[in-house]
């Protein structure tokens, strides 16, 4: 029971890192991107390459599966999503398809179609045991890091959300960039930052649960639909929102797959159409501009 | 500026029979279209396939591109189709239109059930929403897999001859009239109805929902009907595949189905009935040349396509008026 509720913690919490960035970027620019699942990929790729083409160690490895995303999203920002801002939803639906398409048959291409290892250090493959019966409580030290860093994550971001100038520029342009950038406010700059650290979150989210969630070519395309769940039901405006949101997925789809196997992720899905249903706007949103 | 004078009802119907009146290039396309099977015995599956396509993406741009409604999950109603038609045949008689009809049905009802769903929210409520109902679905027939076949398919399906007469060959030449003719029947049907008042409404819908809502035409109405309307065709289009291919599997509900209808209309253009037609067709053209040579990646082109479209905008693309004039903003 317990060990179920920890997985389904750290699965949650790292589908908010993974969504995170996502959340941010939609909910400042307005802008669907599902081409956010192939930054993620990215960084899970560097991780698997460093690690096992070149030998460096785990923990070096995640700050550049933070930087590398980071950067290709910044240059993508600059150069691809700028121009369509200010187009209509489908147009943005239709170009993050076919970025994602792109990123699967390119990765594809490189690194081949199969499931991707990591040698996790041993450190991290530890397990302790504490209680028994119903109370049992597995803790694997691979999830108790993730759970850590994302946690640590979390707060260093709502740190920087709350108490920095950078954070109250965006907090300003998400609530209205046009009189943001009335008062003077870089609000192009801002979402270039931004952009490029919600991508490298979400590369660093990818890295991360490379073990857990897997790592092959269409991994854009299989969480997809998950990061958009957290999005959708938490609600772009803040991040305690899709925090919540992700921990209600993760521990939903931990617990439905355990107890009823053969029904896969319907119970998710179910759950996410009746919430939707419910709160268009999502389930932690105050009011609702757009 | 003079003040518009009213104009009396006898002119109105003149203009209204002027828009409706087929256009002699529709028609010299629909004689080539209908001469394909004749012409090209031997491409028959892909004549059938092509035809199947369109009219699911036709479907679609009733949605998309006269209600406005972006809709990442139109394999629900294809795939709610397929399987209702195949398992009609197996289930309760073989008969090709009573089964088409069965499939028709079934998917107006998704449709209608589903509809109240799509009236609220923001274009990404939507977007999940629709996306769910397909995983859903998708999950269901996996779940049911003594029904439905579960990821091998549903197999043995065995139609009975149409009309009683023609049986369905193995080259596919009776499959590509039968659909044809259901795509034809469809595209008169919508022509009609898109140049109706209600399709009227439906682009008013698309273009300002309060608008019309203060004009006192009922939105949710109007949507569902739409919507339903949709999801039938969506079904036929799902029950012509399963019935003509003998063959109904999970593929009919997968994302990427819903991807690719999207794509096709897009590339055809939405917001008018031939570019389901067009775009099927560029689609499947598209697909055919670029699997000849690179079979695995071809989705790394399409995706190229894709975002290579939405940067340079997709009216402009195709309208060679435009390309010299400065982009503005829509």
């Amino acid at each position: 029971m317990l060990t179920l509720l920890f997985d389904g913690i750290a699965y949650g919490m790292l589908l908010f890192v993974l969504a995170l960035g996502l959340a941010v970027t939609m909910g400042l620019m307005n802008f669907i991107n599902l081409a956010h699942g192939a930054f993620a990929m990215a960084g899970g790729y560097v991780l698997v390459v460093l690690m096992q083409r070149h030998g460096w160690p785990f923990l070096a490895c995640l700050p550049v599966a933070f930087i590398v995303p980071a950067l290709i999203g910044a240059l993508l920002e600059r150069t691809l999503y700028r121009p369509l801002y200010n187009k209509p939803h489908l147009d943005q639906v239709l170009f993050s398809i076919g970025l994602t398409f792109m990123a699967v048959a390119a990765v594809d291409y490189v690194m081949g179609s199969t499931q991707q290892n990591v040698q996790l250090p041993d450190w991290l493959r530890q397990r302790w045991e504490i209680g028994s019966g119903a109370l049992l409580l597995g803790v694997g030290a691979y999830r108790l890091f993730i759970v850590a860093v994302c946690v640590a994550l979390a707060v260093v971001l709502q740190l920087i959300l709350s108490g920095t100038r950078f954070g109250s520029r965006l907090r300003a342009a998400v609530d209205d960039p046009r009189v943001a950038a009335g008062l003077g406010i870089p609000v192009n700059r801002v979402f270039l930052l931004t952009f490029a650290v919600g991508s490298g979150l979400a590369g660093l989210g990818g890295a991360l649960g490379a073990d857990v969630l897997g790592l092959d070519p269409n991994f854009p395309l299989k969480f997809m639909v998950y990061f958009l769940i957290v999005c959708a039901v938490g609600g772009t405006s803040s991040i305690t929102g899709p925090l919540l949101a992700a921990l209600l997925l993760g521990i939903a789809d931990v617990f439905g797959k355990y107890y009823v196997p053969s029904l896969g992720s319907f119970i998710v899905y179910v759950l996410m159409i009746v919430i939707l249903l419910w709160r268009p706007q999502g389930l932690f949103t105050r009011g609702g501009a757009r | 500026m003079s003040h518009p004078t009213p104009l009396d009802p006898a002119t109105l119907a003149q203009r209204s029979a002027a828009v409706n009146r087929w256009r002699p290039w529709e028609l010299v396309l629909w004689a080539a279209l209908w001469a394909t099977p004749f012409v090209f015995p031997q491409h028959g599956a892909l004549i059938n396939e092509v035809a199947i396509f369109a009219l699911f993406a036709v479907s679609l741009d009733l949605v998309l591109g006269y209600a406005g409604i972006v809709s990442l999950g139109h394999a629900a109603f294809f795939g709610v189709g397929a399987y209702g038609a195949a398992l009609f045949a197996k289930e309760v008689m073989p008969d090709p239109l009573v089964g088409l009809a069965v499939a028709t049905g079934l998917g107006a009802l998704l449709g209608l059930i589903t509809s109240p769903m799509i009236v609220r929210g923001t274009d990404l409520t939507r977007l999940m929403v629709t996306m769910g109902v397909a995983l859903v679905l998708m999950e269901l027939a996996n779940k049911f897999s003594d029904i439905t076949g579960g990821a091998d398919g549903l197999q043995g399906v065995m139609m009975g001859p149409l009309l009683g007469r023609f049986e369905f060959d193995l080259g596919a030449h009776t499959a590509s009239i039968y659909s044809l003719t259901v795509l034809f029947l469809v595209f008169a049907f919508l022509r009609r109805l898109v140049h109706s008042p209600f399709g009227q409404s439906l682009q008013a819908l698309r273009d300002n929902r309060l608008r019309v809502a203060s004009l006192g035409m009922t939105v949710q109405g109007r949507l569902a009907a739409v919507y339903t309307l949709a999801g039938g065709l969506a079904g036929a289009a799902g029950a012509l595949l399963a019935q003509t291919t003998g063959f109904a599997s999970l593929d009919v509900l997968d994302f990427h189905r819903s991807a690719d209808v999207l794509l096709a209309l897009v590339i055809g253009g939405t917001g008018w009935l031939w570019g389901g037609l067009i775009g099927a067709i560029a689609f499947k053209v598209m697909h055919d040349v670029i699997s000849a040579f690179t079979p695995q990646y071809w989705t790394f082109w399409i995706g190229l396509i894709l975002v290579v479209l939405m940067l340079v905008g997709r009216e402009r693309m195709f309208s060679p008026r435009q390309w010299f004039k400065r982009g503005g903003q829509r």
